[in-house]
């Protein structure tokens, strides 16, 4: 009888929090608390300043005002299937989840609802076959092609030529982090280097026989997937064995503000890969400063603003509202639904006056997704950690990655996929 | 004044000792049963179900599983994150090796293998006992994890180690998959879980329930008296494994769809199914389903009232949650100690005599 | 000496070293299990609680400030002053024997005489509110704690082993922060030993441990003892959240040691704190080691489960633990 009250209580709650406006709903599944907090709080708060500034200063997109529906996963797949079912009906033009275990689990559902998915620099890669995944975007880059680029920056590096040179991989020991396993060892055989690998088990606080391997074997160079603490401790513990920071190259998602936090100056000259600019020099954040920050209506304290993962948010944010715009213009429809924000997403083209109008020109690459091609071309940069600056500055543009080995391996497992359930070719 | 035995007799012993002594009761559970499987299955949409009823039942079949080992043969495991996921494994291997067998055969197979990887882990049970037994068995979750997470054939050499549930059907409508209606996962979960119910109670009222009694109070006495301790934690084990076995199979297939072992089935599952199984009440079958709604509705809820009704952000609202989730198990615990199944028999207590205080 | 044998003595060295970060966490369990039967598994919390508090008195952050400022709209983070780092210990130590006070006044008073299990249970109740209210009380934001800890190998070590090996030998890599867990341990055991042999507080609290009700019929008040015992763990939580907390920065993850002290407590036995110490060091030393030789042959990551089936292993022939009080049952 207990559970029957409790029930009625819900019903009640969940009917009070469903109104239905028009307008463009972007949900946000977040996560502010558990144990990635410290990074999905400057990412979220980017996403939703984003939106407040077009709302703010030119009132919505294309007229149409926006809102951020925010709900909390905590990183677990569990909440974010309900976040998912909660925000759905609710008219929800695009989800970000901002977790590969999320993003596996909706890639099968979004597809059956017709909402999409955008997974900027995580999630699955092969997604970026459009024609096996209708629904999923993965642009600007992917797992595949961050093993590519951190390979490509050796390779200029050493003048082109790494063969008979090591590279060990620490990686999260998840699916995320044995993503770009596949990909390294077609490289290695390519390229002639050796390739070992050092799984880290979440959360990662204790990575010492990983660290203490690494200075027996001194490979020349460390590449690293990981996420949260085990971010922190690996930079510390590279550190600690005086490895050469310069050599030492994370993933984007080892790459922010946090991850050096706990080094401190020791991490001076640490490498990692991105897919948008750093810093604050660009014209939009004037405008965020001036629209959001000022006028008291930032997500969070506005202290994250600039910051490697606040940009994340923000540059996400960006890509699906410009999907808005060529969504609007392919329908002729201010107020769109799911099913057109898809063809907006499909046919996003993001050049330099694109970007200069909205005042983050070289703030990401140019790109063009097409039907077949939702990942785009896979541009990349590197960044670097100065220490005494406490600031990322980059230090290559936005270059391409080795599709010659990524696209056989995005089609065979995209066809595995397709075969396993029985999804017909989408493009033809 | 409903609520009484008087005018309800007993004229045989089957009659005496069933489930349900109070008509009252029995009216109630049949009620419920109408309701669940021909009320609910019209009205639900799929929030309803993926956020509130398809969890609660997994989860409740898996505390029955624990229940069963923990609260009635009093062997406490910490493994039943790992077990899950041998569930899972084993549907998923099942589903993907011989599509052409109906999937509910596979969710039983499933069970049967994780009974067997249960019967391998409760041998140590034969020697070490109490709070040392649980944290052994925290020793086949971290193994089990591991192994799932790094041997190839048990995700198909997937490019990432994640493992997706292909489309299944049952009697013609799909259970499994993205196009399965929410109607027919609940009621396939809805199945199980009264079979499973069905079968746990009746198990712990007969012979087997009461050696695990036995051995639960008092493993030494209970040898004395004739219990084979070494059948009855192993059979405790296996019975138990295959409850979370089932529960771990439906929780892939039906509910999420997609899982990565280490973050689905991790040690926080192994924890949040011994407090489900703690705080519904050791050695209670009511107490396993009112554990599992307690931890899977209460967060549910707490989040719509603070953040749906009341406009909080969502980060003070999950603060919050863990703070009043926190205290209440507190408050439960000064207030009746031995956890929601007894408060119930205490209101039923109460009923019974209502309105004359004694 | 061959390579291989050096390489081997060196992840010894610091399996010992790794041992010793997680006795410190083991041993807040060990001093509650101890004097008033419950298994805490506020543990994990209590040290990021701990950790969290110390880095926000140090910075002068507002306590609840993000929900000060979304009720009254106002913009408050910090007080603006820095305090020392042994000032902040030491305050950080006053909040957890508050912590203690507040914990025996609120839960634990209502529950004497309970079994170990709803104990146990209150324990988990009180790790939920905790990690909603550390969070609320000073965010979940990464924190930098900087108490002025040597970090880093140590040159000196690593120069005066170098002859021992060949070219690929570099000398012995010992981290400065490990030396400085293990002293900061040994003064720690020493001084619990201390306390309890030779203070009327310890000697009671040792009576307790034995005997409640003894101890109660001879005068001593059970309550004073348990704010005094939670408060001791309070302690050693917040010295393991330092340790730990150096390393990585202070965040939700720093929670989770608390799973690294299991199999140690399971191994050395939940009574003893000899037991935790050594339990520490076999764990340590074990699951380094096998990461070492067997690790590379099936793919790696293995201390995280080796670590329980080594303590597994102990247990069959010693089921109470290396140094646990011997289980006599009586029908």
């Amino acid at each position: 009888m207990k559970l029957k009250k409790l029930a009625a209580v819900t019903t009640a709650a969940v009917m009070m929090a469903t109104p239905v406006l028009a307008d463009l709903m972007f949900p946000s599944l977040s996560y502010r608390t558990g144990p990635y907090a410290a990074n999905g709080t400057p990412v979220a708060d980017g996403f939703a300043d984003y939106y407040t500034l077009l709302n703010q200063r030119d009132g919505g997109i294309g007229g149409v005002m926006t809102r951020v529906v925010e709900c909390e996963t905590g990183y677990s797949t569990e909440k974010g299937v309900e976040c998912y079912e909660a925000t759905k009906g609710d008219g929800a033009l695009v989800y970000q989840p901002l977790s590969t275990g999320i993003t596996y689990q909706l890639i099968p559902k979004v597809t059956a609802d017709g909402v999409s998915l955008l997974t900027g620099g995580y999630g699955r890669t092969s997604a970026a076959n459009g024609d096996v995944f209708s629904n999923v975007f993965n642009f600007p880059a992917n797992y595949w092609n961050g093993a590519s680029h951190a390979v490509n920056h050796v390779l200029d590096v050493n003048g082109g030529d790494i063969s008979g040179k090591s590279i060990a991989l620490v990686y999260h020991n998840s699916a995320y982090g044995k993503e770009p396993i596949r990909t390294l060892e077609e490289l290695a055989a390519k390229h002639g280097f050796s390739l070992s690998l050092l799984p880290v088990d979440h959360p990662g606080q204790e990575q010492k026989s990983q660290w203490l391997q690494i200075r027996r074997e001194k490979p020349d160079y460390v590449f690293m997937w990981g996420w949260g603490v085990m971010n922190q401790v690996a930079i510390q513990e590279a550190s600690n064995i005086r490895f050469p920071m310069e050599n030492f190259i994370g993933i984007w998602w080892s790459g922010s503000e946090n991850d050096v936090a706990a080094a401190g100056d020791a991490a001076n000259g640490y490498k990692a890969l991105t897919f948008h600019n750093v810093g604050t020099n660009f014209p939009v954040f004037d405008d965020i400063q001036k629209y959001v920050v000022d006028a008291g209506l930032a997500a969070g304290d506005g202290s994250n603003v600039g910051t490697v993962l606040y940009n994340r948010g923000l540059y996400g944010a960006m890509l699906a509202a410009e999907a808005v715009k060529a969504a609007q213009a392919i329908h002729g429809v201010a107020d769109i639904t799911p099913a057109m924000m898809r063809d907006g997403l499909e046919n996003l083209v993001v050049t330099d006056e694109s970007m200069e109008a909205i005042g983050m020109k070289g703030f990401g690459p140019n790109f063009a997704v097409s039907c077949e091609n939702h990942g785009g071309p896979g541009l990349g940069a590197v960044q670097q950690w100065d220490a005494t600056a406490q600031s990322w500055n980059m230090i290559s543009g936005f270059e391409p990655s080795d599709m010659d080995v990524i696209q056989p391996l995005i089609d065979a497992d995209s066809a595995a996929y397709a075969a396993e359930n029985n999804i017909p070719s989408q493009c033809n | 004044m409903l609520y009484r035995e008087a005018g309800d007799f007993k004229t045989s012993y089957a009659k005496d000792s069933q489930t349900f002594p109070i008509k009252f009761d029995r009216w109630g559970y049949w009620v419920i049963m109408v309701i669940a499987f021909g009320v609910v299955p019209f009205i639900i949409n799929d929030y309803w179900v993926s956020a509130v009823l398809l969890p609660f039942l997994i989860y409740a079949i898996a505390a029955l599983g624990l229940n069963i080992l923990s609260g009635y043969c009093g062997q406490i495991s910490l493994g039943t994150g790992g077990f899950m996921a041998v569930g899972a494994y084993a549907s998923y291997k099942l589903m993907t090796s011989f599509p052409e067998v109906p999937f509910f055969f596979h969710v039983i197979i499933a069970g049967l293998i994780t009974a067997m990887v249960g019967l391998a882990f409760g041998l140590p049970s034969m020697r070490i006992k109490g709070f040392y037994l649980a944290v052994a068995t925290l020793a086949a979750q971290f193994f089990l994890v591991w192994l799932f997470n790094k041997v190839g054939w048990f995700y198909n050499y997937s490019a990432s180690g994640q493992i997706s549930a292909p489309e299944r059907t049952m009697l013609g409508y799909a259970v499994t998959g993205p196009y399965a209606s929410a109607s027919a996962k609940y009621l396939f979960c809805l199945v199980f879980v009264v079979l499973l119910a069905w079968i746990a109670r009746n198990l712990t009222r007969g012979s087997f329930g009461r050696k695990w009694m036995a051995i639960r109070d008092m493993d030494i006495a209970a040898e004395i008296i004739g219990v084979n301790p070494l059948a009855a934690k192993l059979s405790a084990f296996a019975v138990s494994s295959f409850f979370v076995g089932i529960s771990g199979a439906l929780f892939f297939s039906v509910y999420l769809g997609a899982v990565e072992v280490g973050e689905a089935f991790g040690i926080q599952k192994s924890f949040l199914l011994l407090f489900m199984v703690i705080i519904g009440g050791l050695g209670s079958i009511f107490g396993s389903f009112a554990g599992a709604a307690f931890l899977v509705l209460m967060p549910v809820l707490l989040k719509n009232l603070l953040v749906g009704t009341l406009g909080w952000p969502t980060d003070l609202a999950v603060h919050f949650e863990f703070m009043i989730v926190g205290g209440l198990i507190v408050a439960f615990l000064i207030f009746e100690p031995h956890g929601l199944a007894q408060l119930w028999r205490l209101t039923k207590e109460k009923l019974r005599l209502w309105p004359f205080p004694h | 000496m061959p390579d291989q044998l050096l390489f081997a003595i060196e992840v010894t060295l610091n399996g010992l070293m790794a041992g010793v970060l997680y006795s410190l966490v083991a041993l807040g369990f060990v001093l509650i299990f101890k004097a008033s039967g419950v298994f805490n598994y506020a543990q994990g919390v209590m040290a990021l609680f701990a950790a969290m508090t110390l880095v926000g008195i140090q910075k002068g952050q507002v306590p609840f400030s993000h929900l000060i400022n979304s009720i009254l709209g106002t913009d408050l983070h910090y007080f603006g002053w820095h305090i020392p780092a042994l000032i902040a210990i030491v305050l950080t130590a006053g909040v957890m024997v508050l912590f203690a006070w507040i914990v025996e006044r609120f839960v634990l008073k209502h529950l004497v005489n309970q079994p170990d299990i709803i104990l146990f249970m209150a324990t988990i109740g009180l790790t939920y509110f905790m990690e909603g209210f550390g969070d609320l009380m000073w965010g979940p934001d990464l924190k930098k704690l900087d108490v002025g800890l040597a970090q880093g190998g140590s040159l000196w070590i690593e120069e005066h082993t170098a002859f021992l090996g060949g070219d690929g030998f570099y000398g012995f890599f010992i981290d400065k922060l490990d030396i400085a867990a293990t002293v900061v341990a040994a003064l720690l055991v020493t001084a619990l030993i201390m306390f309890s042999q030779y203070t009327k507080q310890g000697r009671a609290m040792r009576a307790v441990a034995d005997d409640h009700q003894a101890a109660l019929s001879v005068g001593i008040s059970l309550r004073f003892i348990w704010v005094l015992v939670w408060s001791v763990a309070g302690f050693v939580a917040l010295v393991a959240g330092i340790m730990w907390g150096a390393k990585s920065g202070v965040q939700f993850s720093l929670s989770l040691i608390a799973l690294k002290a299991l199999p140690v407590l399971m191994l050395g036995g939940f009574t003893s704190i000899p037991g935790a110490i050594v339990g520490g060091l076999i764990i340590g030393v074990g699951e380094k080691l096998f990461e070492f030789s067997v690790g590379p042959l099936i793919g790696g990551a293995t201390e995280n489960w080796f670590a329980y089936v080594l303590a597994l292993l102990f247990l069959v022939f010693r089921p109470q633990g290396l140094f646990g009080e011997k289980i006599i049952e009586r029908v």
